[in-house]
């Protein structure tokens, strides 16, 4: 059933790259969307000014790649972005408007001092409204979807998504973002608020990984592709490989956050758990990008639109790549109190 | 069938109520953004102090309103699929690669510069920070160049052709699909109605301090007078270009759209011997007929063909079923032309009160400019209904009918979403509306706060709001990096 040869051609080009802009999207804005959450941990204004500061210059380019990874969705494969968003509609919906509650807080908050309480809600709720209908998007992706194939249509009802399974991505990228806030803030924050997210990334780290080995061994038994696919034949040993992979990677981590007391490396070890996760997603997915009914081929825009796109892609990518790179650079190093002058 | 016809008329209420609302923010910040940058180099060539107070001033806002057109803006861009997902599918291939361009070479450029301009000025030095402001400002532009590229060819579809199997418009020349009938003129007239907006706003903003200096008996600010005068040559300018720009504009939709004329100019008679240019009428789908008109004999001829007897057609040449609703576009293009000379009339007295050396004196003129500051936003919302239900009932003209381009989606799910997304966008917006209003109500001065007399800490990422700043590095911002 699964077409196993794997060849590089323009259509799988767009496939990568439309996965690495989800993937940029979930590395940059979970870390910004997870530090929301951590706010209703922080009660003292200051500290949730510093945290607010760590992010404000970069949070737009961040949600950038969100727009990138639905127009590259819609540009490259637009039967798959026409199948997937009205058969995710309600937590699409719902994604769409936290992120405008936790958007306009960035602004909003530093107008008011009588509606302060109010953005800081909308900051904490929104973060955490998002990340939930991420994942809830994504494990309503992976369940599958229901579609009428002759029509080019989703045939499903509009609550299909609501399972056990999604509900349970959803918490699962929920606790994942927050630990990439917390171990983004060890890096950008110091004193007792470091300590206390140093604190919180432990056990953080500890529940993301429950969470990546309960969605793990769940996925291969909601449809037999992705069974076949990790523990088919000499396949076990490509499950046991990331797997282990994933152990090392967070046993790094934890040395790191407790024993060395790296502010660094606890960051860049948690987005690689983030990475290796996605490795997998694709794994399970590949080269279905409507599990399992939709290929990559058969949702593809013709090559005329992909090699136009290329061309821009190919050329606009590294160079927006080295400008974000650069705002990051700029804004650099620990955000201090007193910073809030506004 | 009802229930179908019921989820489409949701998600079409909630398409234009999610780009109306959307629009207002872009169609505010791409002027504004321009008019940063030019504050910024002036305050850089003549390091005149108010220069760099207006800027200051209209920095704050412009974050505040370019935030709500980001989170706006990104529920536009999956509400294609949300919503209109035939439409998607098969129009996909030929607006996907503008689109993905307009994310790839617009928003990027905004959003990666937007922070420094910000906050950056201390952090980069005067030359990168006015780069930045450039950037955002082309950012602006480029976003507006893609995406009317896309609403152009939806409205004169050219260089495709249409798959036999998939139904899909696939293709066949990008060049025609980028730079198709419409869009030249689409384009110039939208960014200059959007030109016009950020003048009326910042004019209004001007004339209501002039206004209250004068009642108080005090002096204005020079930050204050520049503002005001800046805005006014704005006005004189750019408002008969753009009243020029329109009539181009209208004589284009004659060609390829003429059905939307004929709404626009209420024509539902065919006029053989010369139409008349109708002021005032109801139009009456219903009977076909524009009730209570008056007009003006042969002159929409006259605009039209420039010829007082040249013959038009009307909408009974037209069947039932491919005409838009007349009376929202009848209307909403009267309102936006009255508004058009309006602003032509503001410029024209500006200029009058220039010359007499009465600019910041003339109170009626002040009055008058604080009443038009919404004037533009008003206008580029009725243009939109104009030209956006007058191409109905069509999605990609004369070939994608909308009720063929919707999702489908119960009626619940639609109107559930639309409720949320009414109640949201009020509360939501609403609120950054009255901080942006707050703003403006506090006077331009060389008081706007300053990082360097706050902060007493070593600065490291600034915070959220733009209170930069002077180019004045402090010994102790200096980084130590990792």
């Amino acid at each position: 059933m699964p077409v196993e040869g794997f060849t590089l051609d323009l259509t799988t080009i767009w496939a990568f790259l439309i996965a690495l802009a989800v993937l940029i999207y979930v590395i940059l804005d979970g870390f910004d969307l997870g530090l929301g959450m951590l706010f209703a941990l922080e009660r003292k204004r200051g500290d949730r000014d510093v945290m607010m500061n760590s992010v404000a210059p970069v949070w737009d380019g961040n949600e950038t790649w969100l727009v990138l990874g639905g127009g590259g969705l819609l540009a490259a494969f637009p039967l798959a972005y026409a199948l997937i968003l009205p058969a995710l509609y309600a937590p699409i919906i719902a994604m769409l408007l936290a992120l405008i509650f936790r958007g306009v807080a960035f602004e909003f908050r530093w107008r008011t001092e009588r509606g302060r309480w109010a953005w800081d809600i909308a900051f904490i709720a929104g973060s955490g409204i998002a990340a939930l209908s991420q994942g809830i998007t994504l494990g309503g992706l992976l369940q599958g979807i229901q579609i009428d194939k002759a029509a080019r249509a989703y045939s499903g009802g509009w609550w299909d998504w609501l399972t056990p399974f999604s509900l349970t991505v959803g918490v699962a990228v929920m606790v994942g973002y927050m630990l990439l806030g917390a171990t983004w803030l060890v890096m950008k924050t110091g004193g007792p608020l470091q300590e206390r997210m140093r604190a919180r990334a432990w056990p953080l780290g500890a529940v993301t990984l429950a969470f990546i080995g309960i969605v793990s061994l769940w996925t291969p038994f909601l449809q037999d592709g992705y069974y076949n696919r990790w523990f088919a034949d000499w396949r076990i040993a490509l499950a046991g490989g990331v797997a282990a992979a994933v152990l090392a990677i967070a046993a790094l981590m934890f040395r790191s956050l407790t024993i060395h007391r790296h502010e660094y490396r606890p960051f860049v070890l948690a987005l690689m758990l983030f990475v290796l996760c996605f490795v997998g997603l694709g794994i399970s997915m590949f080269p279905y990008i409507v599990p399992t009914e939709i290929t990559i081929y058969e949702a593809a825009a013709p090559a005329k639109s992909q090699i136009f796109m290329l061309v821009g892609a190919v050329i606009l990518l590294p160079v927006i790549l080295i400008y974000t790179a650069y705002a990051y650079w700029v804004f650099r190093g620990k955000v201090d109190e007193g910073t809030g002058y506004h | 069938m009802l229930g179908s016809f019921d989820a489409i008329l949701l998600a079409r209420i909630q398409f234009a109520f999610t780009v109306s609302f959307h629009f207002l923010f872009p169609a505010f910040t791409i002027g504004l953004a321009s008019y940063l940058a030019v504050l910024n180099g002036l305050w850089l060539w003549t390091r005149d102090g108010r220069y760099l107070d207006l800027f200051r001033y209209w920095v704050k806002i412009f974050a505040l309103a370019f935030a709500m057109g980001v989170v706006s803006g990104i529920v536009m861009s999956y509400q294609f699929g949300t919503n209109w997902s035939v439409f998607s599918d098969k129009a996909g291939p030929v607006i996907g690669a503008p689109m993905a361009y307009e994310v790839l070479s617009a928003f990027f450029l905004e959003a990666g510069f937007l922070g420094i301009m910000l906050f950056g000025r201390s952090r980069v030095g005067d030359t990168l920070h006015m780069i930045a402001c450039a950037a955002v400002a082309f950012g602006t532009f480029f976003s507006a160049f893609w995406i009317l590229s896309v609403n152009s060819w939806m409205q004169t579809p050219t260089g495709f052709e249409i798959d036999a199997i998939t139904g899909q418009f696939m293709p066949v020349d990008f060049w025609q699909i980028i730079f198709n009938p419409s869009f030249p003129y689409r384009l110039v007239h939208t960014v200059t109605a959007a030109y016009l907006t950020t003048a009326f706003i910042v004019g209004g903003v001007g004339a209501f301090h002039l206004l209250r200096h004068r009642r108080r008996g005090e002096t204005p600010t020079p930050a204050t007078r520049t503002m005001f005068s800046m805005a006014m040559w704005m006005a004189a300018i750019v408002a008969p270009v753009q009243i020029f720009l329109g009539d181009l504009h209208g004589l284009n939709t004659l060609e390829h759209q003429p059905i939307k004329v004929m709404a626009m100019e209420g024509h539902y008679e065919s006029h053989p011997e010369g139409a008349p240019l109708y002021l005032f009428g109801l139009p009456n789908d219903e009977t076909q007929t524009l009730d209570y008109a008056i007009g003006i004999p042969k002159v929409s001829s006259l605009i039209l063909r420039h010829d007082l007897n040249a013959p038009m057609d009307g909408l009974d040449t037209i069947p039932d079923d491919e005409q838009p609703p007349v009376a929202i576009v009848f209307w909403s293009f009267r309102v936006m032309v009255a508004l058009g000379f309006a602003m032509l009339g503001i410029g024209l007295w500006s200029l009058l009160a220039r010359m007499r050396r009465q600019l910041y004196d003339a109170t009626w003129l002040h009055r008058a400019a604080l009443i038009m500051a919404p004037s533009g936003l008003i206008a580029v919302l009725a243009g939109w209904i104009t030209t956006e239900v007058g191409r109905q009932p069509y999605t990609v003209y004369g070939l994608l009918r909308t009720a063929d381009s919707a999702a489908p989606l119960a009626a619940p799910a639609v109107g559930a979403s639309l409720v949320a997304f009414i109640v949201i966008y009020f509360s939501v917006f609403g609120a950054g509306t009255f901080y942006i209003l707050r703003l403006m109500g506090r006077q331009p001065s060389s008081k706007e706060p300053r990082l360097a007399d706050s902060v007493k800490g070593p600065i490291r990422t600034a915070g959220t709001t733009p209170a930069p700043e002077e180019a004045t590095r402090r010994p102790d911002t200096t980084e130590t990096g990792a």
